[in-house]
């Protein structure tokens, strides 16, 4: 259990992918504007990355890991180069998914994410998710603690990004670093913040 | 070679810059730039995939219904990634170790695929190559940018050539030791935008609210 939540502070902390690793980019700068719209998206990665890391950890542990096909008696076949197309796959058809189950049974939360959710397939962040878990191999267990965590800590970034954003609206800025210049200037500082973090054990 | 064509290969280098200006392909701008090798390795990746993706893309874009084109364009990426991938495992082993999870993320990239979406589905294919090697240009000047600025500052070496020599060997220069980490790159990336939109007027953003100038003179 002990193992599990040093797992799960990690991976919101510590190796935090939007600051420590950069991932999801593009969308943490693009969407950021405002706290609501930062919410609705950091939700919504939350629940895909938690449903996603552990799905593609099933398929690497059972079908795509060398010597996994074992069970289906191809102990020698190692599929692992199918990899990167087979997270994908699973990344868009679960993101298709969960917006027609949404759109069904809480319509109220799907108007609210509106077009973020299909945005979330080509998100780096939810594919550099399952990426760590591959090459850290972690068990079922731990992927899920850190699907959910690194979720977690991609929508904490996200939020705090667009709560500094809110405020930044009214400072004198130089015309030059107007928008884009002063958030990768503003996220480098919170990058700073997070990296007090590294180190810590738990 | 005609005007039109130039503009579709040198717009993306400053006019029209994929990092700097579309906020495209971000991520891995920042994550793999703290030395100049990767970096290099990643550009040519990123550009043959982005240049082989957008053809494939272009020569079936009469055929690709519009209610799946995303799936299909994945993959398309996505195959043209894994040769990559493959590729590089291959021959440059130590690099694809230091590239780690990025090759895979090429994937989405965001370039690649805004570009297969916005430019390849419109255009026939040899000008999408074009477009796809003005944009990998783009990205690439960037990224070596910081790269060069990273590594030289943070280490005084450039592809583990030293350049200037440390204190610790008895030189002048001592390490930038935040140049090395991550942070440091959101500040070289923000300020070259700083730089950029200083040369090029046209690309300032609106700001969405103005300080008023107070006439202090006409208060006393």
């Amino acid at each position: 259990m002990g193992d599990y939540l040093t797992l799960f502070i990690e991976s919101v902390f510590v190796e935090n992918l939007a600051l420590a690793f950069f991932l999801g980019m593009c969308t943490f700068l693009a969407v950021s504007k405002k706290i609501e719209t930062a919410l609705g998206l950091g939700a919504a990665v939350i629940v895909v990355q938690g449903i996603t890391v552990p799905t593609n950890n099933l398929l690497f542990q059972y079908f795509l890991k060398d010597g996994a096909l074992a069970w289906a008696g191809l102990p020698e076949v190692d599929l692992s180069f199918l990899g990167l197309i087979t997270y994908i796959g699973v990344i868009a058809a679960m993101v298709q998914i969960l917006e027609m189950a949404l759109d069904r049974f809480v319509p109220a939360l799907f108007n609210a994410l509106g077009i973020f959710l299909p945005l979330i397939t080509v998100n780096c962040a939810i594919l550099g998710g399952t990426l760590f878990m591959v090459e850290r191999d972690y068990t079922f267990g731990q992927s899920v603690v850190y699907g959910f965590g690194s979720g977690v800590g991609w929508a904490l970034a996200l939020v705090a990004m667009a709560g500094v954003r809110e405020k930044l609206r009214y400072s004198d800025v130089p015309d030059g670093l107007q928008g884009l210049g002063i958030t990768f200037i503003a996220c480098g500082l919170m990058a700073l913040g997070f990296m007090a973090f590294s180190g810590m054990k738990f | 070679m005609d005007i039109q064509t130039k503009k579709v290969v040198t717009d993306p280098l400053f006019n029209n810059n994929p990092i700097a200006l579309q906020i495209l392909g971000v991520c891995s701008a920042l994550a793999v730039t703290s030395k100049l090798a990767p970096v290099l390795v990643m550009c040519l990746a990123l550009t043959s995939v982005l240049a082989c993706s957008n053809v494939a893309v272009s020569l079936i874009r009469n055929h690709i219904p519009g209610s799946i084109r995303i799936i299909v364009q994945m993959v398309i990426i996505s195959s043209l990634v894994i040769i990559v991938d493959q590729i590089l495992k291959a021959f440059l082993f130590e690099i694809s170790k230091q590239l780690s999870v990025f090759v895979g993320l090429i994937i989405t990239n965001c370039i690649v695929l805004g570009r297969a979406e916005a430019y390849a589905m419109k255009n026939s294919p040899g000008m999408s190559f074009l477009d796809g090697i003005g944009n990998g240009l783009g990205y690439s000047l960037i990224l070596i940018l910081v790269a060069t600025i990273r590594e030289l500052f943070g280490s005084g070496r450039l592809l583990d050539y030293p350049v200037w020599t440390l204190v610790t060997d008895g030189g002048w220069f001592t390490p930038i030791g935040i140049m090395l980490l991550p942070p440091s790159a959101f500040f070289i990336i923000g300020l070259l935008i700083w730089g950029l939109r200083t040369w090029k007027v046209e690309q300032v953003e609106k700001p969405e609210y103005r300080i008023q100038h107070v006439h202090r003179l006409e208060v006393t």
